[in-house]
Order: C-alpha cells, then sequence, then structure tokens
C-alpha cells in the first residue's frame, strides 16, 4: 500500500546520486529517525491541542494526575513494548497485575504473614507466570498469542477462585490494619510533592524503568537480541543468539512489572477486586503501537512505549478536563490514539524517504 | 532438572519456609476475622431435596452479587435446596444460561431481569415447562406481564431520585454521577433519578475494571470543574476509590455512593463517605430463593402479586454501627 509506494522511490534518486545512501547523514535527519521522536511529536500535538481546548489542562497543578495516569500505564506498557520488540505478545499482562497484587494480600492475610514477607512471596508468583508464559512457548511452539490468552483466562479463574477459597469474598480483604503494611506503603505507594504538582510512587518507577529498557535495548548486546529474535528468530539463531533465553527474559521482565504495578494497586486501594484488569492487557498494547512498536516484531521502542502511554493518559483525561459530553467520550478517545498515531507514521515516513 | 537447579530449588524453598515462620503479622489478617465469627446456623428444612437456578447478569467478581449469593446460598442451605449459580453480563449468553437450567428440569428459577428483552422468550418457555420463575433485582416495570411469579429489588429510578432528594437536602449544587459501566440500563436509571431532582448533575464514564484509570479519571473531573460538591458512585468499592481522588485533586466535594461493600461500611464508619444508598442485595438473593421454596411447599407468592421493595434505605453514619457487624462477613 502506501509504505510500498513510498519504498519504490529510493532506487530512482538514489540512481541520480549514489554517494548519498553512503553520505553520512545530517544531525536533524539522524534525530528524526529515532524510533520515538514520531511519538514524540504525537505527544507534542497531542498536548497542544488540549492545552487549547481545555482550560483545566493549563493548570500546572494537573500535571500530576496525567503523569500518575501515564504511570500506571506506562510500567506496564514499557515490557510489553520490549516484548513486542522481541516479536512475542502477551495477552495476561493485565490481570497479571491483579493476580500479582491477590497474591500479597491474600498470603498476607490468610497465614498472617509479615506485608513484606507477602510481598516478596508476590514476586515470586509473578515471576514464575512470566516464566510459564516463557517455558510455554519455547516448549509448545504455539504463537504467543494463544500461549498468553490460555495463562489470561487461567488467571482470571484463579483470581476470582482463590479470592473466593480464601476469603469467602470477591476482593481481597483489607490489610492496611496488618504488620509491615504502612512501610510498604511508603515503598509501592508513597506520595510526595514538587511544588504544586503531586508525584505519585509510579511516575518515579515508570521512568526508572523506561530509562533501564532503553539503555539496555539501545545499547547493550541483549538489546540487540532482542531485535534480532523478533526480527527473524531463524536468523538469529542461527548467528548465535540464545532465542529462547531471550524470550524467557523478556516475559520475567513483565512479570517483575506486573509485580510492581500490582503491589502499587494493592498498597494504594487497600484491596484488591479479583475482577480487576480485564481489558488493561489491550491497552498496554495500544500504549506500545501508539508509540511506534510493530505488530510483527522486530521494531520499537521503549521510550517510545512511554510516549504512547503518556499519549493515551493525556487523551483520556484531556477529554475529562475539556468537559467534553461524557456520552461521546470513547469516540472522541479513538479518533485522538488514531490521529496522534498517524502523527507518528507521517514522521517515520518523511525521516526514510530522506 | 539439573543437579544444580535442584539444588537451589530446595534452597529457595527452605528459606521461604523459614521466612515464613517468622514472617508472621500479629496483628489484622484471617485470625482477627475468624475471631470474630460467629456460628451462622439457623437449622435446616425438612422438606425433599429441589434444585434451584440463579442466574443473574453479574460480572465475573463483582462485590455486590456475591453478597446476592449469599443471600441465595443462606435461603439454599436452610430450605435444604440445591443452588445452582451462574451468572453473565451479556443478555443473549445469560438467556442461554436460563436455557441451560430450563433443560436440566430444575425446580425452580431465580433471576434478574436487567435485559427483559432478552430474557422474554427463556421466560416464556420456562413457565411452558412448569418450571415457576422469580426475578429479582432488575426488571421492575416487566416482570408482571411476563408472567414472573413474584419480584424482589429496587425501583432504581426512585432511587436515583431519593438520592438526589437527599444531596439536594443537604446542599448539593453540582453533583457528578459516576457510571462505570457503559449502556447499563439499571446504572442510567440511577443518575437520570438523581438529574431529576438536581438538573446540574453531570454524568461521568469510567472503566470500573481498573481502579487506577478509574481513580485518575475521577480525579481529572474534579480538577475540570472545581464547582462539583458532590461525587456519586454507584458502586461500593468505586466510592472507595473516588476517595482517593477527591485527596488528589484536594476537593472538597462530598462522596456518596450507591450499593455497599464490606470496607464501604467501614468508610461510612469512618466518615470519609458520607452515605450509601442500600437495596439490600443479600435480601433479594435470599427472598428469591426462600419464595421458590415457599411456592412448591405452601402454594405461597410474597408479596401478593406485587413488587416486593427491599430498597432504598441509607446507611450513614447514624446507623452504620447497627449494619457493621454484619459486614465482615461479606452479607451487607
Amino acid at each position: 500500500m502506501s509504505t510500498v509506494s513510498t519504498s519504490s522511490t529510493p532506487p530512482a534518486a538514489s540512481s541520480a546520486a549514489v554517494e548519498d545512501r553512503v553520505a553520512p547523514r545530517t544531525g536533524a535527519v539522524k534525530l528524526l529517525r529515532l524510533p520515538e521522536i514520531g511519538a514524540l511529536l504525537g505527544a507534542v500535538a497531542v498536548c497542544v491541542f488540549f492545552l487549547i481546548v481545555a482550560s483545566a489542562f493549563r493548570n500546572v497543578d494537573n500535571v500530576g494526575t496525567i503523569l500518575y495516569g501515564a504511570a500506571t500505564i506506562g510500567i506496564m506498557a514499557v515490557p510489553v513494548a520490549l516484548l513486542m520488540v522481541g516479536g512475542e505478545f502477551d495477552l495476561s499482562a493485565g490481570v497479571a497485575v491483579t493476580s500479582s497484587g491477590l497474591a500479597a494480600s491474600l498470603l498476607a492475610w490468610y497465614f498472617n504473614f509479615h506485608v513484606w514477607f507477602a510481598v516478596l512471596l508476590a514476586l515470586v508468583v509473578s515471576l514464575l507466570i512470566g516464566l510459564f508464559n516463557g517455558v510455554m512457548l519455547n516448549r509448545t511452539g504455539l504463537p504467543s498469542f494463544l500461549v498468553t490468552l490460555g495463562t489470561f483466562f487461567i488467571l482470571q479463574g484463579v483470581n476470582l477462585g482463590m479470592t473466593k477459597v480464601v476469603t469467602g469474598n470477591v476482593a481481597s480483604n483489607n490489610i492496611s490494619d496488618m504488620q509491615g503494611f504502612d512501610s510498604a506503603k511508603n515503598v509501592f505507594a508513597w506520595e510526595t510533592s514538587i511544588g504544586s504538582v503531586a508525584i505519585k510512587a509510579p511516575i518515579v518507577y515508570w521512568l526508572v524503568i523506561t530509562v533501564i529498557a532503553a539503555v539496555v535495548l539501545r545499547k547493550s548486546r541483549f538489546g540487540n537480541w532482542i531485535y534480532a529474535v523478533g526480527g527473524d528468530s531463524d536468523a538469529a539463531r542461527a548467528v548465535g543468539v540464545p532465542v529462547r533465553g531471550v524470550r524467557v527474559v523478556l516475559y520475567l521482565f513483565v512479570g517483575f512489572c506486573a509485580w510492581l504495578a500490582g503491589m502499587h494497586l494493592l498498597f494504594e486501594f487497600n484491596t484488591v477486586q479479583s475482577g480487576d484488569g480485564v481489558g488493561n492487557e489491550f491497552i498496554f498494547i495500544i500504549a506500545a503501537v501508539v508509540g511506534g512498536c510493530l505488530l510483527t516484531g522486530g521494531y520499537g521502542s521503549a521510550i517510545g512505549a512511554s510516549l504512547g502511554a503518556l499519549i493515551f493518559a493525556m487523551t483520556q483525561l484531556g477529554i475529562n478536563y475539556a468537559g467534553w459530553n461524557p456520552d461521546w467520550f470513547k469516540t472522541f478517545l479513538g479518533v485522538m490514539l488514531v490521529l496522534a498515531t498517524l502523527v507518528n507514521v507521517w514522521v517515520k515516513k518523511k525521516a526514510d524517504a530522506r | 532438572m539439573s543437579r544444580r537447579t535442584r539444588r537451589a530449588t530446595a534452597a529457595v524453598v527452605t528459606t521461604l519456609l523459614v521466612a515464613s515462620v517468622a514472617a508472621c503479622s500479629s496483628t489484622g489478617g484471617r485470625k482477627a476475622v475468624e475471631d470474630a465469627e460467629r456460628a451462622r446456623s439457623a437449622g435446616k428444612a425438612s422438606t425433599p431435596t429441589m434444585t434451584i437456578a440463579l442466574v443473574t447478569h453479574s460480572g465475573p467478581g463483582d462485590t455486590f452479587w456475591d453478597i446476592v449469593r449469599k443471600g441465595a446460598q443462606d435461603a439454599a442451605a436452610k430450605d435444604n435446596v440445591r443452588l445452582q449459580y451462574t451468572a453473565d453480563p451479556d443478555g443473549a449468553k445469560q438467556a442461554n444460561l436460563v436455557q441451560q437450567a430450563i433443560d436440566k428440569k430444575v425446580d425452580g428459577i431465580a433471576l434478574t431481569l436487567a435485559k427483559p428483552d432478552a430474557m422474554q422468550g427463556v421466560v416464556k418457555k420456562s413457565i411452558a415447562a412448569k418450571i415457576p420463575v422469580v426475578a429479582l433485582n432488575g426488571g421492575l416495570d416487566r416482570w408482571k406481564a411476563m408472567g414472573v411469579t413474584s419480584y424482589f429489588g429496587q425501583d432504581e429510578k426512585i432511587a436515583g431520585q431519593q438520592a438526589g432528594d437527599r444531596m439536594l437536602k443537604e446542599g448539593a449544587k453540582h453533583p457528578v454521577c459516576v457510571i462505570h459501566e457503559q449502556g447499563n440500563v439499571g446504572l442510567n436509571d440511577r443518575c437520570a433519578g438523581v438529574k431529576q431532582k438536581v438538573p446540574a448533575t453531570q454524568l461521568l464514564y469510567v472503566d470500573g475494571k481498573s481502579p487506577a484509570s478509574m481513580q485518575t479519571a475521577i480525579t481529572s473531573k474534579l480538577q475540570q470543574d472545581k464547582a462539583i460538591d458532590y461525587v456519586l458512585t454507584l458502586g461500593g468499592p468505586i466510592a472507595l476509590v473516588a476517595v482517593q481522588s477527591k485527596s488528589s485533586a484536594a476537593s472538597k466535594a462530598k462522596v456518596v455512593t450507591f450499593d455497599t461493600s464490606q470496607d464501604l461500611i467501614n468508610a461510612i464508619k469512618g466518615g470519609t463517605v458520607e452515605w450509601a444508598v442500600d437495596q439490600q442485595p443479600y435480601l433479594q438473593g435470599y427472598l428469591a430463593i426462600d419464595q421458590l421454596w415457599l411456592l412448591k411447599t405452601n402454594g405461597n407468592t410474597v408479596g401478593g402479586g406485587q413488587a416486593v421493595l427491599t430498597g432504598p434505605a441509607f446507611i450513614d453514619k447514624g446507623n452504620v454501627a447497627a449494619v457493621e457487624k454484619f459486614a465482615a462477613s461479606g452479607r451487607r
């Protein structure tokens, strides 16, 4: 389609000036070719748009709310993006967050564990879920879409079933009166303010995860492996990339981030509803794709996914700040997301054409 | 597994076991609840065992429907009834579940008529198969015409109006009504009822399955419109999220809600939530099962052909103590 037609133009141009292909790119073109620049411009466009139409959006105090909204998506969108660069999906990522929160609170409540001990056990549970996804993918050779779809349903059932068995109810019991809760809250759900902007814990965790993931993806050998596995796993294996190991590590990273997000939810809201999290897996994937990840793998970036999460949160909250008719909320959301992604794709096309 | 990984696993397991002994909390947890839990046995009827299907439109893991189910279970235990509970929020799928109950030739069917048009066909079939049907929670204006024996629930619009009345009396000028399930008729009716009394009521749609996104959505609404003085949520857990939003937005709005949950009762007691409109979900489940049992064993009809209203009633600081002691077991 349109991508094909643009890729067919370069030969004509390059035959006219052959040295153009090998000539070093200018700084501006280099910048434009960064995978996250499109997402950045998309985010700027959304931001400017809402700055114009929504007066509450202009209030500096509200930046904290938007960043928090972005962080709760971004913490998971970044590992999901890495996974997508590696060519795989994780449909269980949304409910895995709930599983982690439930694991900690149910274990603490049922066995009267110290809260911190239950938090560590929840980390083990989350990593095991990631390990299960990775190993199942490697062993069965089924598409990850199917493997993690299975995990998605299994976890949904386990979340509800275990909660019912342990508490007799469908939500975890309030554990805020248990030992260690307050110190854990100080780690996973603290809140501070810079000037008049409220900063919540996930914002910092989100930024840290983004930076680590970006550095690993761009600067490390493991990052190259991820691109290689996602681009062509057979070719990657042929040149000695441990394809299976890379996949397992990526799923473990998703598990770790699910734990972090789950602990935040638990300590922010004191209880966890067993049915929560369904549908969030798509929001994580959406954030990654809006941020420039390809569904086919081999291309994308961690910073892009974070910008995707920011675009999603700005749009979602911007519509509220603008005070538009809420009946049309989802329609506005859909239009804005497509427009932001179009900006992203357009920039990439322009950059590739240079 | 290689020997090394096996040894590592053993080490991890041992560490966890040792730590689990040392890492106990002496406050809260299951012990505290079990200490408080009282025996809940009220004997059992000697009538022959019968099977009753309860089919609701609940999504999985909904606190409200869990209370309804507990009421039904308690009635079933007393009446020597084998209760088969199924649920699906999708109208067509819920109808399918009712059809399955008819296929199994159960002795009675209790169902919700939140989507009456989808349920009409199976209700007719059930009555033709001589299986009595009772309705609960949804379908107040439709149950009679469909030939259903009796109805237990509240009128959502009247409940909304009463909530609006109370807000008006307390001086509300700019409330926001938070709908956590797009397209749910009952939830819309509640907000519509409120709007009749307080015309400036605004709507806000949130994703009921994601507390973090609900939290930021309500926060952003409060930041956008500083005049908002009441946040009305339509479910217990959502009110607790709104309390967080309120502090994030440094808003002075009051949080009020429909429906209760265990934690919500505590929040009313603590003063973070002002009041809740209670429709006594436990009673809806309990009475529906009990009615079918009465009909089978003694030919009685509760309500005498009229709807039996289980709400609305208000739970606030004044009467929360009376409810609190029952909330711990998840029945209020």
